[in-house]
């Protein structure tokens, strides 16, 4: 029988234990169905999850419901929207009871005397050009300049197709404010023309990745076996899709194969009633879903899996502590 | 109902459904350390944990509150537990 100390030896074994016992039970809000920016392919809004449900205004429920979703269990709150940060009454409650997330666009700051060590995360989708074209502007030219420096800020940079073989220039601006970056893929899921992935791209980016990763391990947040997960969409043998997401709201996952999943997440709706389907719009078709934290959460909640070798448990391990970096359980 | 209910008898019984449950290769209820940290040596999480705790609650006719499976580290912890939470036989 394989068991973890007969794989690991006693560093390796170290970084285990750190991050078995955090136990990491998350959930994700939609804090606002507004945003000050209209982006292509943001699945919020091509979905219509924007309007799947009437915002509550009344800032006393969300702190009861954020109470209750603390007595649920819930250990780690992630915030997206619409624009969290255009309720940042909402954001205080959340981060007053809850470890707490909150991916931005980054065009309103976070004022760090209320939130000393929230975990922000900025969304950025490639170079100055692309952004024009999915968001209408490049919002890197502010948003680097509300967060340069920031400890507790990382950008969440969403790589396209046409940014294949010109990652460096982005990681290299975010480096040069130095501030940190991880990396996830476009799902276009406006079907928007040239942003969609043609063969062969996905092999070229995987080992692009690898790449900034060696070159500027202080500034890329990621590890090698996430980028083989993302891009080939395989672990294991397996292929991701519906019948393996672990990232289904709790709720509603009526999936007869049981697959193995996040315990009690749900992904709430500003009503703070209604549940979305999963982390993402009930519209992407999962099995070309390109969801980086579906990704990661899925090596991570298949644990054994990978004690058939020392090599597939480091994987899992580096898995595990770079979604725990990203999410503020253990320093960078 | 289950055959045995002394600690030697749940202990082996838990051994036997953690195999069964997890597919376990290369060991027996037998050569089972009921000491084997489930977490730190198997990668045991709450998930197969909460699968064995639906099995032995259906065995044992206890339950199995998930607040204490951070308890439950080990077969015999879990053997105590379930022992503590039978009936007593007069």
């Amino acid at each position: 029988m394989k068991t973890v100390s007969s794989l690991l030896d006693k560093e390796w074994h170290e970084r285990y234990r750190r991050i078995s016992s955090l136990n990491i039970r998350s959930s994700i809000y939609d804090v606002t169905n507004r945003c000050n920016l209209r982006c292509k392919g943001c699945f919020f809004f091509s979905s219509g999850e924007h309007q799947a449900a009437p915002e509550e205004m009344d800032l006393q429920k969300w702190e009861e419901f954020i109470d209750r979703e603390k007595e649920r269990g819930v250990n780690l709150a992630i915030l997206i929207g619409g624009e969290p940060t255009l309720c940042m009454d909402r954001v205080e409650a959340f981060y007053k009871r809850l470890p707490t997330y909150c991916a931005t666009n980054g065009l309103i700051k976070v004022p760090r005397d209320k939130f000393p060590d929230m975990m922000v995360g900025i969304s950025l989708w490639g170079s100055g050009e692309d952004e024009k074209i999915l968001r209408g502007r490049d919002t890197f030219a502010i948003s680097s300049k509300n967060y340069e420096g920031d400890a507790y800020t990382y950008y969440l940079y969403t790589i396209t197709p046409r940014q294949v073989g010109k990652i460096e220039p982005v990681i290299k601006r975010i480096a040069d404010v130095g501030l940190k970056v991880h990396l996830q893929l476009l799902s276009n899921d406006e079907g928007v023309d040239g942003f969609s992935w043609q063969e062969g791209e996905l092999k070229d980016l995987r080992f692009e990745m690898d790449d900034m990763l060696d070159r500027y391990p202080q500034t890329v947040i990621s590890c090698k076996y996430y980028h083989e997960i993302i891009t080939t969409g395989k672990m294991m043998g397996r292929n991701f899709g519906w019948s393996e997401c672990p990232s289904v709201t709790e709720a509603l996952d009526n999936r007869a194969n049981r697959p193995r999943r996040l315990i009690h997440f749900a992904r709430w709706a500003s009503d703070l009633k209604t549940v979305h389907r999963c982390c993402t719009s009930a519209t992407r078709d999962c099995s070309t879903c390109k969801d980086g934290a579906a990704h990661m959460s899925w090596v991570m909640v298949n644990k054994r899996e990978h004690l058939k070798s020392t090599q597939d448990l480091h994987n899992w391990i580096e898995v595990y502590e770079m979604f725990a970096k990203l999410y503020h359980f253990i320093p960078w | 109902m289950p055959a045995s209910q002394d600690i030697q008898g749940i202990i082996r019984r838990v051994a036997e459904i953690i195999i069964d449950e997890l597919k376990l290769e290369d060991v027996t209820a037998e050569t089972f350390s009921p000491d084997m940290d489930l977490v730190d040596e198997l990668g045991i999480d709450s998930m197969d944990l909460a699968t064995i705790a639906l099995v032995l609650q259906d065995e044992y006719r206890v339950t199995i509150d998930e607040d204490d499976y951070p308890k439950l580290k080990t077969i015999r912890l879990i053997s105590e537990y379930i022992k503590d939470k039978l009936p007593v036989r007069h």
